[in-house]
């Protein structure tokens, strides 16, 4: 059989000689290479210390974004649920009253809109489907949780914080990806 | 009373005691068990005789190494009460019979022998003691102790010839 | 004269063992710290870091872990065996510790106590019975389970520490015929004023560290824990600190055998390129006796690190190579060595100088 790397290697029954017989050497080598692992950078890193930095693609957990004046971008269209492999979204549409244009930008919005964190596959299809630019995929990680009804992310959960009152957190939720 | 009497009493029932139990508990983990606590108690003994060597062989060679041979055997043919066959009326007797004729020969044997001078000899004998131990092996006693190795040889050429009977 | 005691003796006795006793277990606890530890670092990880600085307070931790849970006792198996088993495995790995010179003597006050609980004249015998005892830890404990595992793995255990036992006492001899004694001071004493026993026999100490991994049930000899074969090893069926009891055992056990050999073959409480006596003179004889206490545990950590190193190292024999190699191969060499060693004694003896 032809291999199809050339680095397969042929397997050698040859009786031992006296030299490996006795093994020590073979131990002392081997115990030298352990020896050696010790002064080794370590990968590990330690995390909720330390953390490391996100890739730029990465895609976490998602954010329902706001406009400069602190509206909310979404207008309820479905196309985000429609795009979803998983079927994770869920959105109930309703009408904007007068008086409620300093809440949402368009005439329409999300009464409500569920997530459910454990369906989801994290693709960013929603993200990519959404024409206001209303759902992103932030730079956060699921955190875990004894109950499965917490994994059903509601819309109180999933807006970001408003960038007129509270600046800080809204660039923290951003993160560095929009 | 000083304390090495204190002591040999209290060895001297712990071996009694156990060795009776060793005889009568039905369960055969039991038995060795009671056994190894009598060599412990014969060892302790050879301590207060001040004859060291002996009690610390007595423990490698008896309680270490026979003794767990015999809980190999007993624990792997899973003996226990259950399983113990009920004995013959007349092989109990012949039992008794032989034991007490052992004990007749022991009695009468050391009926005229001096010990009550020397009952407890604690902490003065030299004898046990290593090195007098070493000397009068070696240099009295050397042909039976070879003769004994001899012996001891046999009996594993003997053990490897069973061993490899079926190739 | 009821019970004419030296009360003073007795009490001084009494601390040393419980002090022994408590540094022992100290140690344990930290060996499996540093197991794990050592462990880590050599597969480039970090190892246990969170329960206090550099995981210190790890131990502790797992020690709670395992009073805090639930102790069961198999319904067929021997109740009393079963409690018994753990018991004897610590208590053989306590007793070796009682022959062991930690230290020269201390200075209180005029009397001269010796840090050593028994300086008996059959020291190394009196550790070699010891040592046979510890079998019965691990065959109770494995009978009384009533499981087939626990059993085979009791019998596999029992079987290689009686097999390694001999090759252990062979090389044991030729250190005998060398020292000319069998008490563990002399021996340590006769090294502080020559070369270690280590040079004059590195086959016998080869033999003699081999025999000790055996002895201990640590990895490449752990037979007796083989999980992929025997599902946990002879300790199968115990929870809780019962199973504690025999880890920990097998932790105090590797302490013990590391003193031993740092005594029998690298000077004990020697301290290296130094001259103790006069040391002592100068600086008083306690000081001299801690700092000894210090050099002895020096070298123990040493061994304690060699047994770690190892296990991380070479992986576990199979049984037919495990027994080969301590009948046929460990066994003749301890024999050659003993026979050269007593052929150049008596050359030496008869007036021929190396």
């Amino acid at each position: 059989m032809q291999s199809l790397t050339n680095r397969s290697k042929q397997v050698e029954r040859k009786p031992m000689t006296l030299w490996e017989k006795m093994y020590v050497p073979a131990i002392a080598k081997g115990m030298s290479i352990t020896f050696g692992h010790m002064f080794k950078k370590k990968p590990t890193v330690n995390y909720p210390e330390k953390q490391r930095p996100f890739s730029p693609v990465f895609r976490g957990l998602h954010v329902l974004n706001r406009d400069e004046e602190g509206r909310e971008r979404c207008t309820a269209c479905g196309l985000c649920a429609l795009a979803c492999p998983a079927e994770a979204i869920t959105m109930e549409a309703a009408e904007r009253l007068p008086g409620e244009e300093n809440l949402y930008r368009e005439e329409k919005y999300a009464a409500k809109y569920e997530i459910n964190m454990l369906r989801c596959i994290f693709c960013g299809l929603c993200e990519e489907a959404c024409p206001k630019d209303a759902v992103y995929l932030s730079e956060t990680f699921a955190p875990a949780n004894y109950n499965r009804t917490t994994f059903i992310y509601r819309k109180e959960d999933l807006l970001i914080p408003d960038p007129k009152t509270q600046p800080a957190e809204y660039a923290k939720a951003k993160g560095n990806k929009l | 009373m000083s304390a090495t009497q204190v002591l040999f009493w209290f060895l001297s029932v712990l071996a009694i005691f156990s060795a009776i139990m060793m005889v009568a508990s039905k369960n055969p983990i039991h038995s060795v068990l009671w056994l190894i606590i009598v060599f412990f108690a014969i060892s302790g003994h050879y301590v207060l005789l001040n004859a060291q060597f002996l009690a610390i062989v007595n423990l490698i060679v008896y309680a270490g190494a026979i003794m767990v041979l015999f809980l190999f055997v007993i624990m792997l043919m899973n003996l226990n009460a259950d399983t113990e066959p009920q004995k013959n009326k007349w092989l109990k007797m012949a039992g008794v019979i032989a034991g007490g004729a052992l004990l007749l020969v022991f009695v009468a044997a050391l009926k005229n022998a001096d010990l009550k001078n020397q009952l407890v000899q604690t902490n003065s004998g030299e004898i046990g003691l290593i090195n007098n131990l070493g000397l009068s092996l070696f240099h009295d006693y050397v042909v039976p102790f070879e003769v004994s190795s001899v012996l001891f040889l046999s009996a594993m050429v003997g053990a490897v010839v069973i061993a490899k009977k079926n190739d | 004269m009821l019970l004419s005691i030296d009360w003073i003796f007795i009490i001084e006795k009494c601390i040393l063992i419980a002090v022994i006793i408590g540094i022992s277990l100290v140690v344990a606890m930290y060996e499996t710290w540093a197991e794990r530890k050592v462990a880590a670092i050599m597969q480039d990880r970090r190892g246990p870091n969170r329960a206090g600085v550099f995981g210190i307070l790890q131990p502790m931790a797992d020690g709670l872990k395992l009073f805090m849970k639930e102790e069961i006792i198999p319904n067929l198996s021997n109740r009393f065996l079963f409690v018994l088993g753990p018991g004897l495995a610590m208590l053989t790995a306590m007793m070796t510790s009682a022959v062991v010179p930690w230290s020269s003597h201390l200075d209180i006050k005029g009397r001269m106590v010796s840090l050593q609980v028994a300086d008996i004249n059959i020291g190394i015998l009196y550790i070699f019975g010891v040592v046979s005892m510890g079998v019965y830890g691990i065959m109770i404990g494995g009978w009384a389970s009533n499981n087939k595992f626990s059993l085979l793995a009791a019998v596999r255990g029992a079987s290689q520490i009686i097999s390694y036992e001999l090759a252990m006492g062979l090389s044991f001899i030729a250190l005998l015929m060398l020292t000319g004694t069998l008490s563990l001071r002399t021996i340590v004493e006769q090294q502080q004023d020559h070369l270690y026993n280590f040079i004059y026999q590195p086959l016998g100490f080869f033999i003699f560290l081999i025999c000790a991994f055996a002895e201990c049930n640590r990895t490449p000899f752990d037979l007796s824990e083989a999980e992929n074969e025997l599902n946990f090893g002879y300790h199968q069926e115990y929870s809780s600190m019962k199973l504690g009891f025999y880890l920990f055992a097998e932790y105090v056990n590797m302490f013990i055998s590391s003193a031993v050999m740092a005594t029998l073959f690298f000077g004990g409480y020697d301290i290296p390129f130094v001259n103790d006596i006069s040391f002592g003179q100068q600086h008083g004889q306690n000081v001299l006796a801690i700092l000894q206490g210090l050099s002895l545990f020096v070298k123990v950590g040493v061994f304690i690190f060699f047994f770690m190193w190892v296990r991380w190292t070479i992986p576990r024999f199979r049984y037919d190579q495990l027994m080969r190699l301590g009948w046929k191969i460990l066994i003749p060499l301890a024999l050659i060595n003993m026979l050269a060693t007593g052929f150049i004694i008596l050359l030496r003896n008869n007036g021929w100088h190396l």
